[in-house]
């Protein structure tokens, strides 16, 4: 139905729909499941992404490997002291954010959004927004279904995974889904969604993935923790009416083409980036 | 260009930390088990590659335990199957090996009984979670647990091939791969299936007086 996003914005404008519509409809022609089955299954999706966004907030999680963990909760515990830089919003999603990180560093259950390493985006944007504009389970379903079309354009016009493309592959990808989302269930139409999604993208555009000791955790966490924080500030930029000279496609296309120029010291080898300096080579040596 | 599912790009729900060394190093272990007769007293892990170099730090020994345990790879039981293991008197042993020519993520999974010959399955996370098993007791295979199959060894004749096939085609199933080796007179052959397997498919198969080994197992989950 559309492998663009010029051309989800005229199947939107023509039919009067939102995004998360046409996605729906995507999915019900080109899959064989039924509405119902769809609908139940991104409940689950849901769900599972709620408990990894809070699981790690009251208690300690440490990674398998030791080496990370704790910080949600500490972020947490600072955001509820009250006396922050960032205001709460932004703190607590960003605590969630690092909630996901954590339980996936430790072994536990998650949604790949649009990867592991990323997982933890796109929960803590959808439940910030959520408490933000008081919104119900059902909105927020239909806000992975946005998410989840823009993740599809980048997916077929570049790539999500950060072997290929670098970090901005993987945590800008997942912030793009996010800013959209937000941006449509804030009540923005289709090309403030879109403008959003470049935002995200182009504020992080040229990001490498450079885990140290190529364990998904360092800076991984701290990256889905900024990546939050980008897609809340792309959804508020594009809610302004402030609009993205490069059309969202083109900015894929961007991001795609600075991904294959990036060396592979710099897409997931852990052999550049922070995992190549003296201490990640340490950490390195401790862990393998 | 491929064409994504919305939960192609959310999802799969799995454990952490990355899919290829939790999810992918689980159904390795899980399809070995199915191929396995389950009576194992011991299991010894060889890590190749990459494999045997992050095995700690990234899980992918818990993942592989687990997977040899029945576990699926979603099962939050993952980060304890090691003491899960333990509490079943089954000893766990982990070797880092060089296998060779193989993809970097490969471990050699080998069972031992008390009573029968030990087996082993050598297979590779070839990332995303999706795997590929290349060797059963030094038989080269090369299937991916995404579908039901059939795996037979047999001496070879003309008309085995179809005898097989007929079999599959009045039972109603589609075959969706086939694959045969041959070796010193010895055939094996992988077939994948587009529909789950039943016993009576087996139990006609066996009745084909050249079988020598038959096993199946249907699609190991994600
Ligand atoms: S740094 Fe690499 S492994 Fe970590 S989240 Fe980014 S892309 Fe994924």
């Amino acid at each position: 139905m559309f492998n663009k996003a010029c051309e989800l914005v005229k199947l939107c404008t023509d039919n009067n729909k939102k995004i998360y519509e046409i996605v729906i409809e995507k999915e019900l022609q080109e899959s064989n499941i039924s509405y119902d089955q769809l609908m139940d299954r991104m409940k689950s999706i849901l769900d599972t992404m709620k408990n990894s966004a809070s699981s790690a907030l009251d208690k300690s999680v440490m990674s398998v490997s030791k080496l990370t963990g704790g910080n949600a909760k500490k972020m947490q515990d600072y955001t509820n002291k009250g006396k922050t830089v960032c205001g709460e919003i932004i703190n607590s999603a960003m605590a969630m954010a690092l909630s996901t990180s954590e339980v996936n560093a430790s072994m536990g259950r998650i949604v790949a959004a649009p990867t592991a390493g990323a997982s933890g985006i796109i929960p803590a944007a959808m439940l910030t927004i959520k408490e933000r504009f008081d919104l119900s389970d059902e909105d927020l379903i239909k806000g992975l279904f946005t998410a989840s079309g823009i993740g599809q354009i980048i997916a077929k016009n570049a790539t999500i995974s950060g072997a290929e493309g670098g970090c901005q592959a993987e945590c800008g990808a997942a912030s793009a889904m996010a800013a959209a989302a937000i941006v449509e269930l804030a009540g923005g139409d289709i090309n403030q969604s879109l403008h959003a999604a470049s935002f995200a993208l182009i504020n992080i555009m040229g990001l490498v993935c450079d885990p140290v000791a190529g364990l998904v955790e360092f800076p991984c966490a701290l990256r889905n923790a900024s990546g939050v924080a980008n897609a809340l500030l792309s959804a508020d930029l594009a809610l302004a009416g402030i609009e993205s000279l490069i059309p969202f496609d083109e900015v894929v296309e961007a991001m795609y083409k600075v991904g294959k120029a990036l060396p592979e010291s710099l897409r997931e080898t852990a052999l550049g980036g922070v995992a190549d300096t003296l201490t990640g080579k340490e950490v390195k040596k401790r862990f393998l | 260009m491929k064409n994504y599912s919305v939960f192609d790009i959310l999802g799969p729900v799995m454990i952490g930390p990355s899919s290829s060394h939790t999810a992918g190093a689980a159904r390795i272990g899980k399809i070995a088990r199915e191929l396995a007769d389950d009576s194992f007293h011991k299991v010894t892990f060889y890590l190749h590659g990459s494999f045997a170099k992050t095995y700690k730090g990234h899980g992918t020994d818990k993942a592989l335990v687990a997977g040899v345990l029945g576990m699926d790879p979603s099962d939050e039981r993952i980060k304890d199957s090691i003491e899960i293991a333990k509490k079943n008197n089954i000893h766990i042993e982990f070797v880092e090996e060089d296998l060779g020519y193989v993809h970097p993520n490969t471990v050699k999974i080998l069972f031992h009984y008390k009573n029968r010959e030990n087996y082993y399955v050598i297979g590779s996370s070839i990332g995303g979670g999706n795997v590929v098993i290349t060797n059963i007791n030094g038989n080269e295979v090369n299937f991916t647990g995404d579908y039901p199959t059939i795996l037979a060894k047999y001496k070879d004749r003309k008309g085995v091939i179809s005898e097989i096939s007929t079999i599959l085609s009045n039972n109603n199933m589609n075959i969706a791969t086939m694959n045969v080796t041959r070796e010193n007179n010895i055939a094996t052959m992988v077939t994948e299936l587009d529909s789950p397997i039943d016993e009576r498919i087996i139990e006609e198969i066996s009745a084909i007086k050249e079988i020598i080994y038959l096993t199946a197992i249907n699609p190991i989950k994600r």
